[in-house]
């Protein structure tokens, strides 16, 4: 026991050690090397750009945000809502499966300038495009984990006369929830970079706007920060998933 | 008076067509369970006696001869009364224990109370005392398969059907696990079938043995063990007990 909690306290360390090294790189790399400002910032000029009013970063952080948030929740419940209808209709996944394997070849980026012209630009396009490329994953996984039914469990629920619904509540879903989280981990990481190439390719607001601004005007402090910030929203996305997979899926079942 | 049997087989076969072929998975298996009893179906792969199993669950229809399950001293009800047990646990990774072993009480709409009750006493019986709360995981092949057969008698089934139960463990637990087998048979007081390949598994558990051979899948011979119960490994060395497997290696052509 004592030994499991120490080999936890050193994994910790190590990781915060390992970020504070690179931090002191980067900061021993611009002082001792004379890197310009405009070309790398050091860690304190690029805390400074927080400092800009005129930035707004609050409402950048907020407005991206929505974006990853929005995207990646309706992507969940578009995802794993078609799944669930693939898992009770086998015509339906025959018809509509090789379809969405097709679109899914789509790389989603390469629809930004037609969602622009369908939506125009601002919240909701780039929302629709965190969309777009997250559903994919989470509905493929969500709907291999809800096919990998034992047989012999089914036989099980049938030699007793088991209901559809019995099965789906009692086996088929709850087995199918560490390969949901499997898709959800990989969409939270899609997920934010759809929004920042929406905002890339239209937007008047969000962390990747102000980058695009800040770009003319050579603030690459600015630019640094924006990129941390987003990572921060990445990271606070993942974060919450594998917390949520912590309380709902038992050690063994999850898939890594 | 000699009870009346439990399950009937007459001239039982069983044809699976895929397109034009067919498949003779079961033919003429003609035997009877009397209640209480322990009846291994021996043989090799494709003899279909895990086909047998199916048909006695009522998983798949027998498409030839009679089958009668239960009797007028013995009713039967298909959905409440079969048990079943696999060669993998096939425990449910993200219940507990005990919660495990309640699933068929819970498809059947069991009363809640007395069915946890029902299966902390069964977990009592398997040995488990005190893994209630565990996940599979933290338990042995072999204290997963004791698991399993506690949750194939929770809701009370009059008949256990186990295919290979042990097929997966290693030797040594095997053996332990087929004296604990016969001890939880005589204390539930259950009608097993059990599926085999192990000739000597057979025989040390079986009342009585029905051998199957392959290719074309048919009932070669159904026969009583008469070794007398309790069993216990050295008897395994009883001259009887030789009689019983050479008399099966036979049957399967082996000798």
């Amino acid at each position: 026991m004592n030994d499991t909690a120490h080999e936890t306290l050193r994994r910790y360390a190590l990781a915060i050690i390992a970020h504070v090294a690179l931090v002191a790189a980067w900061y021993l790399f611009v002082k001792l090397g004379n890197v310009p400002r405009f070309v790398m910032p050091s860690p304190e000029a690029t805390l400074d750009a927080l400092l800009q009013p005129n930035y707004s970063w609050w409402t950048n952080i907020w407005v991206t945000a929505t974006e990853i948030f929005g995207g990646y929740f309706l992507a969940l419940v578009v995802g794993v809502a078609l799944a669930l209808a693939f898992s009770w209709s086998k015509a339906l996944e025959a018809f509509f499966m090789p379809l969405l394997v097709s679109l899914n070849m789509i790389p989603k980026v390469a629809l930004g300038p037609l969602i622009i012209v369908w939506f125009k630009y601002g919240v909701f396009p780039n929302t629709i495009m965190a969309f777009s490329i997250c559903v994919f994953p989470i509905l493929l996984t969500t709907a291999r984990g809800l096919r990998e039914v034992e047989p012999e469990l089914l036989d099980l629920v049938n030699a007793l006369k088991g209901s559809r619904w019995q099965l789906f509540t009692k086996i088929q879903l709850p087995g199918a929830l560490p390969y949901i989280f499997s898709g959800m981990k990989v969409a939270a990481i899609l997920a934010v970079a759809g929004a920042i190439v929406g905002e890339f390719l239209g937007s008047d607001r969000g962390l990747g706007y102000l980058m695009l601004q800040v770009q003319v005007t050579l603030d690459t402090p600015a630019m640094f920060m924006a990129v941390i910030l987003i990572t921060l929203l990445g990271m606070l996305l993942y974060g919450l998933v594998l917390g949520l997979e912590k309380v709902l899926v038992v050690k063994d079942a999850r898939v890594s | 008076m000699p009870a009346e049997p439990f399950i009937r087989l007459k001239g039982v076969s069983k044809t699976y067509r895929s397109g034009r072929k067919a498949h003779l998975a079961v033919s003429d298996a003609t035997f009877d369970v009397m209640p209480g009893e322990l009846v291994s179906l021996v043989g090799p792969s494709g003899c279909g006696k895990s086909t047998l199993l199916k048909i006695l669950a009522g998983l798949h229809p027998h498409d030839g001869g009679e089958l009668k399950m239960g009797s007028a001293t013995h009713s039967f009800d298909p959905s409440r009364d079969v048990g079943m047990v696999f060669q993998a646990p096939l425990l449910l990774k993200w219940r507990r224990i005990l919660e495990n072993v309640l699933l068929p009480a819970e498809i059947l709409g069991l009363p809640q109370k007395e069915s946890r009750e029902r299966a902390r006493s069964l977990l009592a019986l398997v040995g488990l005392t005190g893994y209630e709360d565990k996940y599979p995981y933290e338990l042995s092949g072999g204290m997963q398969q004791r698991a399993a057969i506690a949750r194939s008698l929770v809701h009370d089934p009059k008949l256990v059907l186990m295919d290979e139960p042990f097929g997966a463990l290693d030797a040594l637990t095997r053996e332990k696990m087929n004296l604990e087998l016969l001890r939880i048979w005589k204390e539930a007081g259950k009608t097993i079938v059990f599926v085999t390949h192990g000739i000597s598994e057979a025989v040390f558990l079986g009342t009585r043995v029905v051998v199957l051979t392959a290719g074309p899948a048919r009932m070669a011979d159904n026969f009583e063990i008469s070794l007398p119960h309790p069993r216990t490994l050295d008897m395994k060395t009883h001259e009887r007990f030789g009689e019983y497997t050479r008399r099966i290696y036979k049957l399967l052509g082996m000798e």
